[in-house]
């Protein structure tokens, strides 16, 4: 028996130091969120489809994941490097190259046809190994993984042209307005958890520990955590709340109607923001 | 056959010669294979037929199996008729997974999943080495294999019965948690899958006889129907892990469908993926090595309990054997890892940065330090080992060498690329990468680290070896300097393409691995061939003294076992979690509340809870296997 026990307590102390290593011994990475279709609203001005484009450049559309400068694995896009200029700058000089053999006549259409047909041109280094510069490594971004739309890919092709300093020619999808107008900002991950409740408007309806701004048409969080893990059944507390603001409906608070709390949140909420929220709410005692 | 005519056929009247043995046997076989093959021409028809079904447009029909979201199933058109068509992939929404009050689908899955996983590649494992030991001793006629072998099969009899279990656990959560996902894999792979059970009918038929035939079966022409058995066991459990690799494989790069996720109808075109032949190597590399871990661990624990001197010995013996299989298994794995890395980088580049430079590129080192952890537990295991042969000393001197270079090497492979800093530290470093050792964090230093840490390896088991024989042959000089030679050959050429990585494109770079790996299995193999000559006929200085071995190393056993446990864990979070939010990339998205990627450190919860059931179970299945008669130790090791 004393043989056993000293196993096992061996053994749950090389699980434990290896658990210890992964949470304390590396950053803590938060995942990006998974990408939700963007909107292109009617009343987008071309500095805010620029503005959308560069956020898809650099979020769902994974392009940095290759077009960047550390691994050299795909040509620079937004900067100048040994391929020469940004892509918007050098797209025209493409169609001229004796080896290009696609059906773009302009350099907005040069650079669509590498996005959805990669391998029509392959820059010189850049093919599958063995290929001979034939077939590109790069998929077809209106297609899988990431699966842009065309107004997504005019938005992206005219960050591209914006960042190379060249004239737009990209025409704001129809129903958008052509005036210029203040770019939005990057939707961000809130810093804190009082500013994503501030963020997300939390404050205007509920009760939150802490925060003085408060609303009395949810239910009071004050002592959420001492509550949170005996509200239904099979939830632990993380889960409930977790549950509270994804799915608002799936379970409301006696006294309460259902269908006050919007339903979206999920979509619009950072993964981090609804983490910080959750640990915020169930710390909070007071 | 004394066995048959006094058990099974007593009181038959017909002779029982080698003759009626063959055609008993063939019948058997005929038996088993016989479904499996008409359930194989199915799948010939479908993947040979010259016109295969039309692909629906999105939206319009939807198949018998297909989920509400895409509409209602054709009326009176059933697969194989003219004018069915398949249907695309669901377009789920979170209201489509149901929610089971208690549970935590995501987590439920993946932990159970994961056990059946482990215990799928320890009773996958443990027949392949046991019918390699038992022929052993059949061509040795040393009976301490035969024994050995049938300790083995009898600790993994239990494990048998839990796999089938949490695989029919498994089958249950998928169709309760994901009923949409399974309806759609089952759409695809509904023959697969029963061809799947046919063939675990046979594996276990085949299992029950090998084993409990053990004792019978040991005798003359006998023995060669019980070796039979145990190569169609083995037979049956290798195609089974190659069909289930098919789904997991679809899962990650789905073949055989258009676009929308549309079935071309052609089954075999689904199931040969890109990345199907790379996991069938990795898994089964894997599983012999982690089979062997685990039995080591056994073998650890009698040891420790063991009373007497003679049990000490057979199980320092049996975890030596156990510990040899375990590495023997462990050393090629990097290279079909590299393989699999590199036909998910040709599959979709996307993935690959995704998992090497991408929110996974941590996980790698946390991987870095259990196969650090791995290669020193094994070293060491070793280096005890030499304590118990004469004639070891003349090699111990080497062994300090050796540690100063697997550490070394192990610290390359744990430096990570670029550190995550606050501003000030990135100032005061003058960047995200550190100026020196941020070079050592790129594949060519990597992959050069973990050649020689598996060439140094080898030198040290080759020591082992060793200890007790002085070579007699003329050339033992020669012999000697031409290994030196190519160890030093080998060094240098691995170190060399390592530091030329530095100075080309890193789709080149990537190619470089090849010719590093040739140079690690050249001087393996050509010093391996050496030694087997130069040692023919050697001096022994004396037997190896089974039982001699402090307890320490037994716990470089469980270090290997539980090390070995949850790198797999770890490894099969990353090759699941390379989806990302698809249920099957690109093709069905998961849009569950779950479907975001977790932090490392939840992750590493979920595989150190998964890994403390999995050891309950395994200390569970090694109970039952004590209760049956235990069998003579032999005192003669």
């Amino acid at each position: 028996m004393k043989v056993f026990i000293r196993i096992m307590i061996f053994s749950v102390l090389i699980s434990m130091t290896y658990w210890g290593f992964s949470n304390y011994g590396i950053p803590q990475v938060i995942p990006e969120a998974p990408p939700v279709e963007e909107k292109i609203s009617g009343s987008m001005t071309m500095d805010q489809y620029i503005a959308l484009g560069g956020k898809i450049f650099n979020g769902k559309g994974t392009c940095t994941l290759c077009h960047n400068p550390v691994g050299g694995r795909a040509p620079l896009l937004v900067e100048s490097g040994k391929d020469g200029a940004p892509v918007g700058a050098r797209a025209a000089d493409r169609i001229k190259d004796p080896r290009y053999k696609g059906k773009a006549k302009t350099a907005e259409e040069y650079i669509h046809e590498s996005m959805v047909e990669p391998s029509t041109f392959v820059v010189a280094g850049f093919g599958k190994p063995g290929t001979n510069d034939t077939v590109s490594p790069m998929p077809n971004i209106n297609k899988g993984s990431i699966g842009l739309n065309e107004a997504e890919i005019g938005a992206v092709i005219s960050y591209l042209q914006k960042s190379a300093g060249v004239q737009v020619t990209v025409k704001l999808p129809t129903g958008a307005a052509p005036a210029a107008a203040e770019a939005p900002a990057e939707p961000q991950s809130a810093k804190t958890p009082e500013e994503a409740f501030g963020k997300h408007g939390c404050t205007t309806c509920h009760k939150i520990p802490g925060i003085e701004e408060a609303g009395d048409v949810g239910p009071d969080l004050t002592g959420l955590s001492a509550r949170a893990g005996n509200r239904v059944k099979g939830l632990v507390a993380e889960q409930y709340v977790m549950q509270s603001i994804l799915t608002p409906d799936a379970y409301t608070v006696k006294g309460f109607e259902p269908g006050t709390m919007p339903g979206d949140l999920g979509e619009k909420m950072t993964v981090k923001e609804l983490d910080m929220i959750i640990k915020y709410l169930l710390e909070k005692k007071g | 056959m004394g066995f048959l005519r006094k058990g099974l056929f007593k009181g038959v009247s017909f002779r029982f010669t080698s003759l009626t043995a063959c055609l008993f046997l063939l019948f058997f076989a005929s038996t088993l294979i016989l479904p499996v093959a008409y359930n194989g021409s199915i799948l010939l028809n479908s993947a040979l037929a010259t016109e295969a079904p039309a692909p629906a447009p999105a939206g319009e029909h939807a198949s018998p199996v297909l989920s509400k979201a895409e509409g209602k199933a054709e009326e009176g058109k059933k697969e194989g008729e003219e004018g069915f068509t398949y249907q695309p992939a669901p377009k789920l929404k979170v209201g489509d997974y149901p929610i089971v009050k208690g549970f935590n689908s995501r987590i439920a899955v993946w932990i159970v999943a994961q056990l059946h996983l482990w215990f799928g590649a320890f009773v996958l494992a443990v027949p392949i080495f046991v019918l390699v030991i038992e022929g052993v001793g059949m061509a040795t006629k040393d009976e301490r294999y035969d024994h050995m072998a049938h300790e083995f099969i009898k600790v993994s009899m239990t494990a048998f019965s839990l796999t089938a279990s949490l695989g029919g656990l498994l089958t249950i959560m998928f169709v309760s948690f994901y009923p949409d996902f399974f309806k759609y894999m089952a759409a695809i792979f509904g023959k697969t899958m029963i061809i799947y059970a046919i063939l675990f009918f046979g594996e276990s038929f085949c299992l029950y006889i090998y084993y409990y035939g053990w004792d019978r079966m040991n005798k003359g022409f006998s023995k060669w129907v019980h070796l039979t058995m145990g190569l169609m066991l083995n037979v049956f459990g290798m195609t089974l892990m190659v069909l289930s690799n098919v789904w997991a494989s679809f899962m990650m790069a789905p073949s055989g469908v258009d676009d929308a996720g549309v079935f071309t109808g052609n089954i075999w075109e689904a199931m040969r993926g890109p990345l199907w032949n790379p996991i069938n190597l990795h898994r089964f590399i894997a599983n012999i090595a982690f089979g062997g871990s685990i039995v080591g661990a056994y073998a650890a624990y009698k040891f420790l309990s063991a009373k007497t001197n003679e049990e000490k010995a057979h199980y320092d013996w049996m975890g030596y054997t156990a510990n040899f299989i375990a590495i023997f298994g462990f050393l090629p794995l990097p290279f079909a890892g590299y393989w699999l890395m590199k036909e998910v980088y040709g599959y979709s580049q996307q993935m690959g940065i995704t998992a090497m430079g991408g929110a996974f590129a941590w996980l790698f080192i946390i991987q870095a330090v259990l196969i650090g952890a791995l290669f020193l537990g094994a070293n060491y295991y070793l280096w005890c080992g030499m304590g118990r042969i004469k004639g070891s000393e003349r090699y111990t001197p080497a062994i300090k060498y050796l540690i100063v270079v697997i550490v070394g090497c192990f610290l390359v492979w744990f430096t990570p690329h670029t550190l995550i800093m606050t501003a000030k530290e990135v100032t005061q470093v003058g960047g995200t990468h550190h100026p020196v050792l941020g070079s050592l964090g790129v594949m060519s230093a990597k992959n050069t680290a973990v050649n020689i840490l598996i060439v140094s390896t080898f030198l040290s088991f080759m020591l082992y070896r060793r200890s007790n024989k002085i070579a007699t042959a003329s050339w033992t000089s020669t012999g000697n300097a031409i290994q030196v030679a190519l160890f030093a050959a080998g060094a240098i050429n691995i170190v060399t393409l390592g530091v030329y990585g530095y100075f080309i494109p890193a789709n080149i770079r990537i190619g470089l691995s090849i010719p590093q790996v040739m140079t690690t299995l050249t001087v393996i193999i050509v010093s391996s061939l050496i030694d087997a000559f130069m040692y023919k006929g050697a001096k022994s200085t004396g037997p190896i003294e089974w039982g001699k071995m402090g307890p320490r190393s037994q716990y470089a056993l469980f270090l290997l076992a539980v090390s070995f446990t949850w790198l797999m864990g770890l490894m099969g979070y990353v090759r699941s979690a390379l989806r990302q939010h698809w249920h099957v990339y690109t093709v069905l998205r998961d849009n569950s509340l779950d479907a975001f990627t977790p932090t490392l450190g939840y992750a590493a919860g979920i595989i150190t809870i998964a890994v403390y059931i999995f050891i309950a179970l395994v200390i569970f299945a090694f109970w039952i296997a004590n209760f049956s008669a235990k069998k003579h130790v032999e005192a003669s090791h």
